[in-house]
C-alpha cells in the first residue's frame, strides 16, 4: 500500500499533465495550473523541512563533538543573525539588505571567481598535445580564443572572428544538438519508466 | 469684387469634388471573414480580410465589433495599411460578436466593410497544430513500451560498454582498500528533474555495493525533499543487502540551498575528509568546475554525469570518467542489467533511428527542393 498508492498517483498526474500539454481547451488549462499550484504550495513546507534538518544535523555534530564540530557554531551564529535581523522587519530591512549585501553576496562571487582560476588548471590539463583529440582540442581552442579577442582581428582581419564563428556555429552546434536529442530521448523514456511505474527508485 | 467671390466658389465647389471623389475611391475592405481563433481555450476571434490595393489611398484599418444585443465598438488601436489579421483576444467566452472593419485613409475618410455574421469562441480539447507531435509522442512511447515488455520474454539486449559505468566497482573498491569514504553529490536538481531521479538512481546501485564493502558513504544535498528521499534510497539499499546496521543516517545531509554556498562546502568536505572516490551526478551549473577541480586536487577517482551539455565540457577535462547526457539515463539499465529497463533503452535507440532517418531523408528532400519533411518538424516544433 505504501508503494500503490504513490504509483497510482504517479501515473494518473502524469498522464494528465502530458495530456494538458495537447489541449487548449479551459478546463485542461484550468487544471493544469490547478497541479502546478499544488506543487508550488509545498515550497513553504520544504523551507521549514530544510530548517529542521540543518539544525538536527549541526546540532548532533556539535553535541557528538565530531571533528571539525566548530564550524557547526559558525552556521548557527549565521543563521540567528540573519533571522534577528531579518524576521521582524522583513527582508527589506537595511540591516537584513547590509548583511546580505556585504556578506552573503561577496562570499557567492568569491567562489564563483574561483572559476577562473579552475578553468585555467583544467584548460591546461586538457590542452596538453599528448593524444591527436588533445591535439585538436588544443588547435581550436586557440582559434576560439584568438577569435574571440581584439588582437585576433587585427591579426588576421575577419578571418579570426570567420573561423571562430564557424566552429561555434558547426562542429559545435552540431556536437551539442546531438547530446541535446540524446538527452531528450533519454529523459523520456526515463519519465515512462516513472509514470509506468517501472523506475521507482525514487520511492525508496 | 464679383470676379473674386465667382473664384471663390468654383475654388471650395472643385475641393469639395476632388473630395468626394477621392472618398468614392476609399473600397470597402473586401472578404472580410470572421472564424474562432483555432487551438486557443475559446478566448479570441479571428477577423481576416484581403489586402488592399497599394494605391487605394488606405492608410489604417479599425477593427469595430458588436455583441449580440450591444452597441458597436472599437477594438484595439488603428492597425497600418497592410494588416490583413486581426486576432480579437478581448471576448467574452460564450458570447456572440460580429464585426466590421473599417478603412480610414490619411484625410481621415472612412468606410466601412459588411457587418460579419455572428461568431463566438469556443475552447478546442485537441490543439490540431500539435497532432504531429502527439502522434511522434505515441510511436516513441509505444516503441519504449513495446521494448520493455518485449525485453521480457529474456531476449539478450546488447548494450554497449560504458566506461564510466564500468568503474563504478572500481571507483568503489579503490575507496574500499584505501580506507577513505566516498562522496556523492546530486548537483543541485530539485526532485522535480528527471536528472535527479538518475542521479537517484544510480546511487541506489552505489549504495548497494558500499554496504556490502561497509565503505562510508556521504551525501550533501541542496534540496530537503531530495534528501529525504536520497535517506529512502540508500537505506532501502542497506536493507535489500542486508547490512541495515551499516546504515548511517547523518552520512546524508542537508547542506545548503544556495549555489555557491554548496559548491563551497563540498569543496571543504572534499579537502578535509579527502574521499578516494567522487561522483558527480545530476544537475550542474557554474559548480561543476569548481566540484570537480577540487575533486581532481584531492587526487579522487571522480566518475561525472549531467545532462546539462554547458558543463560536459568542464566534467570531461576534470573528472576520470563522465556519463555524457543520455548515458546518465542509461545508468540504470547498465548497472541493474534488469531486462525491463534494458527494454527502455532498445526503445529509445528506435526513436533515435527515427529522427535521424528523417533528418538524412529531410537532407535529402530539401537538396531536390522539396519540403514537406521541413514543414512536418517545423509544425512539430
Amino acid at each position: 500500500m505504501k508503494q500503490q498508492v504513490p504509483l497510482v498517483l504517479c501515473f494518473l498526474f502524469g498522464i494528465v499533465m502530458i495530456l494538458t500539454e495537447f489541449s487548449p481547451h479551459t478546463a485542461s488549462q484550468a487544471t493544469y495550473k490547478e497541479i502546478a499550484n499544488w506543487g508550488r504550495v509545498i515550497s513553504p513546507f520544504v523551507f521549514v523541512l530544510a530548517v529542521v534538518t540543518l539544525i538536527q544535523t549541526h546540532w548532533t555534530r556539535i553535541q557528538r563533538r565530531v571533528e571539525h564540530w566548530q564550524y557547526s557554531l559558525v552556521v548557527f551564529f549565521g543563521m540567528i543573525v540573519m533571522v534577528v535581523a531579518g524576521l521582524p522587519y522583513g527582508p527589506q530591512h537595511p540591516a537584513f539588505k547590509w548583511l546580505f549585501n556585504n556578506v552573503q553576496v561577496p562570499m557567492d562571487a568569491t567562489m564563483f571567481s574561483l572559476l577562473a582560476f579552475f578553468i585555467a588548471s583544467a584548460a591546461y590539463r586538457a590542452f596538453r598535445a599528448r593524444t591527436f583529440e588533445a591535439t585538436l582540442l588544443l588547435l581550436t581552442a586557440v582559434i576560439v580564443m584568438v577569435g574571440n579577442i581584439p588582437v585576433g582581428d587585427l591579426l588576421w582581419p575577419d578571418a579570426a572572428s570567420n573561423a571562430r564563428q564557424w566552429i561555434l556555429d558547426n562542429p559545435n552546434l552540431s556536437a551539442r544538438r546531438g547530446i541535446i536529442l540524446g538527452v531528450s530521448l533519454g529523459a523520456i523514456s526515463q519519465s515512462i519508466r516513472i509514470i509506468l511505474g517501472i523506475e521507482r527508485s525514487y520511492l525508496g | 469684387m464679383i470676379k473674386t467671390t465667382q473664384w471663390i466658389v468654383v475654388t471650395l465647389v472643385l475641393c469639395l469634388s476632388i473630395s468626394v471623389a477621392f472618398s468614392q475611391g476609399l473600397a470597402p475592405p473586401s472578404n472580410v471573414t470572421v472564424v474562432d481563433t483555432p487551438n486557443d481555450d475559446g478566448s479570441s476571434i479571428t477577423i481576416m480580410w484581403d489586402a488592399a490595393a497599394e494605391d487605394s489611398g488606405i492608410s489604417d484599418y479599425q477593427i469595430l465589433r458588436q455583441i449580440a444585443d450591444g452597441d458597436l465598438e472599437e477594438v484595439g488601436e488603428l492597425l497600418p495599411a497592410g494588416t490583413t489579421t486581426y486576432v480579437d483576444s478581448s471576448i467574452e467566452k460564450g458570447s456572440l460578436y460580429t464585426y466590421i472593419v473599417r478603412a480610414v485613409s490619411a484625410t481621415g475618410a472612412t468606410v466601412d466593410s459588411e457587418q460579419t455574421a455572428p461568431v463566438k469562441g469556443t475552447g478546442e480539447w485537441f490543439h490540431t497544430g500539435k497532432a504531429a507531435l502527439f502522434i511522434v509522442m505515441l510511436l516513441f512511447s509505444a516503441a519504449i513500451v513495446w521494448n520493455i515488455y518485449d525485453a521480457r520474454s529474456g531476449k539478450e539486449i546488447f548494450v554497449r560498454r560504458i566506461p564510466g559505468l564500468e568503474a563504478v566497482d572500481e571507483a568503489i573498491g579503490r575507496a574500499t582498500e584505501m580506507g577513505r569514504s566516498i562522496l556523492y553529490v546530486l548537483g543541485l536538481g530539485s526532485i522535480g528533474r528527471i536528472a535527479t531521479i538518475a542521479s537517484m538512481t544510480i546511487l541506489g546501485q552505489v549504495a548497494r555495493r558500499t554496504a556490502d564493502y561497509e565503505t562510508p558513504l556521504r551525501v550533501p544535498c541542496i534540496d530537503p525533499i531530495v534528501l529525504n528521499v536520497v535517506r529512502e534510497v540508500v537505506k532501502t539499499s542497506y536493507v535489500d543487502e542486508g547490512h541495515p546496521d551499516a546504515y548511517n543516517e547523518e552520512d546524508i545531509f542537508y547542506l545548503t540551498g544556495s549555489q555557491f554556498a554548496y559548491a563551497a562546502g563540498v569543496d571543504g568536505m572534499m579537502v578535509r575528509e579527502k574521499p578516494a572516490a567522487i561522483f558527480l551526478q545530476g544537475s550542474f551549473a557554474a559548480e561543476s568546475l569548481i566540484l570537480a577541480e577540487t575533486g581532481n586536487s584531492i587526487g579522487a577517482i571522480q566518475i561525472a554525469g549531467t545532462d546539462s551539455e554547458h558543463q560536459l565540457p568542464f566534467f570531461i577535462a576534470a573528472c576520470d570518467y563522465t556519463l555524457i547526457g543520455e548515458e546518465l539515463y542509461a545508468a540504470t539499465a547498465y548497472l541493474s542489467k534488469d531486462p525491463m529497463f534494458l527494454g527502455s533503452l532498445k526503445g529509445q535507440d528506435w526513436g533515435k533511428v527515427l529522427i535521424l532517418g528523417m533528418i538524412v531523408f529531410g537532407v535529402v528532400l530539401e537538396s531536390f527542393g522539396i519540403s514537406w519533411i521541413t514543414a512536418l518538424l517545423q509544425q512539430v516544433n
